[in-house]
């Protein structure tokens, strides 16, 4: 049985380390079937990600491989995979559990600083120009509404978010 | 008369007035009344999730909590949206440990969720609140005659658990939705496979490839036009068939229109009143279609 609280890293496995965070708990149920591969839009185009092989390198303990690769980044989040696990795996969720780990350790594609950086100056991921916000006039659309900016920086800061690094050689 | 609150995400005022505005008219043709309140933020989708699962819940929630003040249930446009927020809202309803959590969170900044509302679709405020029979009463342009690919996305149907809106593996509101339009909606291979939007910035090839097999699919099958429910599947497949061009040489001139863009048409909003000059793809085949 897992324990949900263990606090000290250094004394548990990669495994454990997942199964405690959010959206990582369902990680030990995966018997590696491979229905999540089958299912997988991505892993038919593309070698570098397979889903089934992403959850047995966590399970194994690898964790510099799986922090430190591509595979993790290449999912769509569709959740096709989640949806047909036999087990109730939450596949995609473990997906966004590896990301905040790896995002924590330093590592992550180059547009995720752009999409933290966004969020916590606008409040907004896709920026709104004054040109477009001019435009809803002319379309006959209601002005924007004020965006709660300030309440959403305290809620990143006492969830402990952590802008992504901007690295200067993207991935 | 029922009210929502209306949830327009970023992606929309940023980029799709054509989206906005047919969802706008059409609800106020059928009778719902739309409501936009302050301080709503970004829902925190799945590029946020991949940063910070725990902020991106609270930050859900928060944006629930104001429409808890105003007594409002929700509606989202996008699917990026609806899944966020409705994700959230399913969860936090059920498991009171995380909503312990997530309201001492959210109790610096004076809110706490109570779980009052719910969070929908616009896909399915047409289903549950107005009503299929409804729809085709007040159908004055019917759409006969025009095959349309119904593109659902993944974020309106999966977590199919959380989410509840249809079947995830045989969906059939959208087709019928096309249906009581007079349009025929037509069956194509790959239809529920994403969109490939996501991966837009990290992985552009793969991104691409999942538009262009849409765009082979439904052309295959025939269809007038393909019908979309977001934001990111429309961007994907409309400026998506100009990057198909230059890549591969593939024209397949294939219309994306939103559902509420048909939905307006055939309620008979004129054309030259729904911001079609925002698509990549002009909207002329479908329109001389219908004429």
């Amino acid at each position: 049985m897992l324990h949900h609280n263990v606090k000290k890293a250094e004394a548990i496995s990669f495994s454990e380390e997942v199964t405690c965070r959010h959206g990582g708990e369902t990680l030990t149920a995966c018997y590696q079937c491979g229905t999540c591969a089958s299912s997988c839009p991505v892993a038919r185009l593309d070698s570098r990600f397979n889903p089934r092989e992403i959850l047995k390198l966590a399970l194994l303990g690898e964790k510099d491989e799986v922090l430190s690769g591509d595979a993790i980044w290449l999912c769509t989040s569709c959740f096709n995979c989640q949806e047909r696990c036999p087990q109730n795996v939450e596949i995609a969720e473990l997906i966004f559990a590896l990301r905040n780990i790896a995002i924590e350790a330093g590592n992550s594609p180059n547009i995720y600083a752009d999409f933290g950086g966004a969020l916590i100056a606008d409040g907004r991921i896709v920026a709104i120009s004054k040109f477009v916000e001019k435009k809803r006039e002319e379309f006959g659309l209601p002005p924007l509404k004020p965006v709660g900016v300030e309440d959403l920086n305290k809620i990143l800061e006492a969830t402990g978010f952590t802008k992504p690094e901007q690295k200067e050689a993207s991935k | 008369m029922k009210r929502f609150a209306i949830f327009l995400g970023c992606t929309i005022p940023a980029r799709q007035p054509n989206y906005e505005l047919s969802a706008r008219k059409t609800l106020e043709k059928l009778d719902v009344e739309l409501v936009d309140l302050d301080n709503f933020t970004c829902c925190c989708p799945a590029p946020i999730q991949s940063i910070n699962l725990e902020s991106s819940q609270a930050i859900a929630a928060y944006n629930i909590c104001l429409a808890e003040e105003a007594g409002l249930d929700i509606v989202a446009l996008c699917n990026g949206c609806f899944e966020s927020l409705a994700m959230a809202n399913a969860a936090l309803k059920k498991d009171k440990k995380l909503k312990a959590e997530i309201n001492k969170v959210l109790a610096k900044v004076g809110k706490e969720f109570q779980g009052t509302i719910e969070v929908k679709h616009f896909l399915q405020v047409l289903i549950e609140d107005i009503g299929l029979k409804k729809i085709q009463e007040k159908v004055t342009k019917p759409l006969s005659s025009l095959k349309v690919a119904p593109f659902y996305g993944c974020h309106s149907l999966r977590p199919s658990k959380l989410l509840q809106l249809d079947d995830p593996e045989r969906p059939q509101i959208f087709e019928n939705l096309i249906e009581s339009l007079g349009a025929e909606p037509l069956e194509y291979r790959n239809k529920l496979k994403c969109c490939g939007g996501l991966l837009k910035g990290i992985s552009d090839d793969t991104a691409l490839e999942l538009a262009r097999e849409k765009l082979a699919n439904t052309n295959k099958a025939g269809a007038d036009c393909i019908s979309t429910l977001c934001p990111f599947c429309f961007v994907a497949l409309d400026i998506g068939q100009i990057q198909v061009k230059g890549k591969f040489q593939e024209i397949y001139d294939m219309p994306i229109l939103h559902y509420s863009e048909l939905l307006a048409l055939a309620l008979g909003v004129a054309p030259e009143e729904l911001a079609l000059r925002s698509h990549k793809i002009k909207a002329d085949k479908v329109l001389e279609k219908i004429a």
